[in-house]
């Protein structure tokens, strides 16, 4: 006989492979926008008249050889929107049908909560409030990400076909504030997942292959489980 | 409900083993199967200098988006003081050769060995249009600038060209064929396309395309070709400078 475990099942399948789809896609389109924002790369951070950071300095373009792929990269990018659009409207209606938005939508206690885990994750609390799959700071985490996402497409099609979708151009601000929109919100996916890998590996292996596996192990003794 | 916690489950530490070997063997195969396909695309032969899977999806947006097309969708226009007095100049190509009007024509292909030509007077006689819009880069940046000729539109109807407007493409080359683009016809009779030979109200500047260019607003500037040479009608897609270069061809908005 082999010893048993107690397993609570944390990710539906469908939400793995949304997740795991999405890791490859989102990044081939981060690369690709990169190649094609090289040829217009007007962005930067200023203080006055003095540039505080350029998008990008040329060091980082020749380390990883963007320079000179425009076509290369449109050609990326409006082959994988369709992807990243699809893979993403799958998940927001399987969140909707499944019910699994309960666990992801923020509520009204979210704010003061999500404000107790940042203190915790600081190291300033000791406790973090109760949470079933994710805490506070998570659903308006996740539930953000998916609205920058849903910016970006917005954004994608105001400056992908501005006269055809004219009134989503304008809804964005016209055409230049949506490519400015547009960048911006890839700044955002890249903090995002720099945060996002930090928290994963402080949380640890359990968290970590529950993504992959759907399920956590609960420890023998307690019933309590940790979330990241 | 959102409060209770997770249903807890009994499962054997084998069965619990062989489940989580499964899930990461599946995973690691996805992934590495996407890095293979991303790969295995990049060293597909290319076509029009972009490998074939690409330049298939292209076409394929291409079909999707011209199906959308709406001709009645105007381009944004702006007040004349929008304008830049400074208009940005990309590329040379086509145009390197001086010109004179004297010697100019537009040369304009009814079909193979039946062709006309019109002088700068004669468009000119044509009823004119003026448009100020953001002209779009390809490359990213737009500025918003000030354009007059006569609709295309107008030009081919005048010349009695409505049984070749029936074809599918129109084609244009610089008097040199060094540049040369090819345009659906629904954007070429598109009522904001112009055969343009006025910028800011002034005759057009060698370096924008004198004596005579394309002012194509639904489409990205690779399309404007300077220094009309020749115009023509096709029902296959009419070769492209920048399509053959890796870019797409259908570049509409």
């Amino acid at each position: 006989m082999s010893v048993m475990k107690k397993i609570v099942r944390k990710h539906p399948l469908a939400i793995r492979w949304f997740h795991w789809i999405n890791f490859p896609v989102l990044a081939c389109m981060i690369w690709s926008g990169m190649l094609i924002y090289w040829a217009n790369d007007v962005y930067k951070i200023s203080w006055g008249s003095t540039v505080l950071f350029k998008f990008f300095p040329q060091g980082f373009y020749k380390s990883l050889h963007i320079p000179f792929r425009l076509a290369e990269g449109m050609n990326w990018h409006f082959a994988l929107m369709w992807i990243f659009a699809l893979n993403g409207l799958f998940y927001v209606l399987f969140t909707i049908f499944s019910g699994q938005w309960r666990h992801l939508l923020p509520n009204r206690h979210s704010i003061k909560e999500a404000w107790l885990v940042l203190l915790h994750d600081l190291h300033i609390r000791k406790t973090v409030p109760p949470a079933v799959k994710y805490n506070a700071a998570q659903r308006i985490a996740y539930s953000t990400i998916i609205i920058m996402g849903i910016g970006s497409l917005l954004t994608g099609i105001a400056i992908y076909k501005p006269v055809q979708f004219s009134a989503m151009a304008w809804l964005c601000g016209g055409y230049e504030t949506a490519r400015t929109i547009h960048f911006i919100l890839t700044i955002g996916y890249v903090l995002f997942f720099l945060i996002h890998i930090i928290q994963v590996v402080k949380t640890g292996w359990n968290n970590f292959q529950a993504m992959v596996t759907g399920f956590e192990i609960l420890p023998a003794s307690t019933k309590k489980t940790d979330n990241a | 409900m959102p409060n209770q916690p997770l249903p807890e489950e009994n499962i054997s530490s084998k069965s619990l083993r062989k489940k989580s070997w499964i899930a990461f063997l599946l995973l690691i195969a996805f992934l590495a199967t996407a890095w293979y396909i991303f790969n295995y695309i990049k060293k597909q032969p290319e076509v029009a200098g972009t490998p074939r899977p690409l330049r298939k999806t292209l076409n394929l947006n291409e079909k999707v988006f011209s199906a959308l097309f709406d001709s009645s969708k105007l381009v944004k226009e702006y007040p004349l003081g929008a304008a830049a007095k400074k208009v940005r100049v990309n590329g040379r190509d086509g145009i390197r050769d001086s010109i004179s009007e004297q010697s100019w024509r537009l040369k304009v292909v009814r079909s193979i060995g039946d062709t006309f030509s019109v002088s700068l007077d004669e468009i000119k006689s044509l009823p004119k249009k003026e448009i100020v819009f953001d002209f779009k880069c390809i490359e990213g940046w737009s500025q918003i600038t000030h354009w007059g000729g006569v609709p295309l539109k107008t030009f081919i109807e005048h010349y009695n060209l409505q049984p070749q407007s029936k074809m599918k493409y129109v084609g244009l080359q610089t008097p040199d064929k060094a540049y040369y683009v090819g345009i659906d016809m629904p954007s070429a009779m598109h009522q904001q396309t112009l055969l343009c030979y006025e910028m800011n109200g002034k005759p057009l500047p060698m370096n924008q395309g004198y004596p005579l260019r394309l002012i194509i607003p639904v489409k990205y500037g690779i399309k404007h070709l300077k220094r009309i040479g020749t115009l023509y009608f096709s029902n296959e897609k009419p070769s492209d400078f920048w399509a053959e270069r890796g870019y797409d061809y259908y570049a509409g908005h």
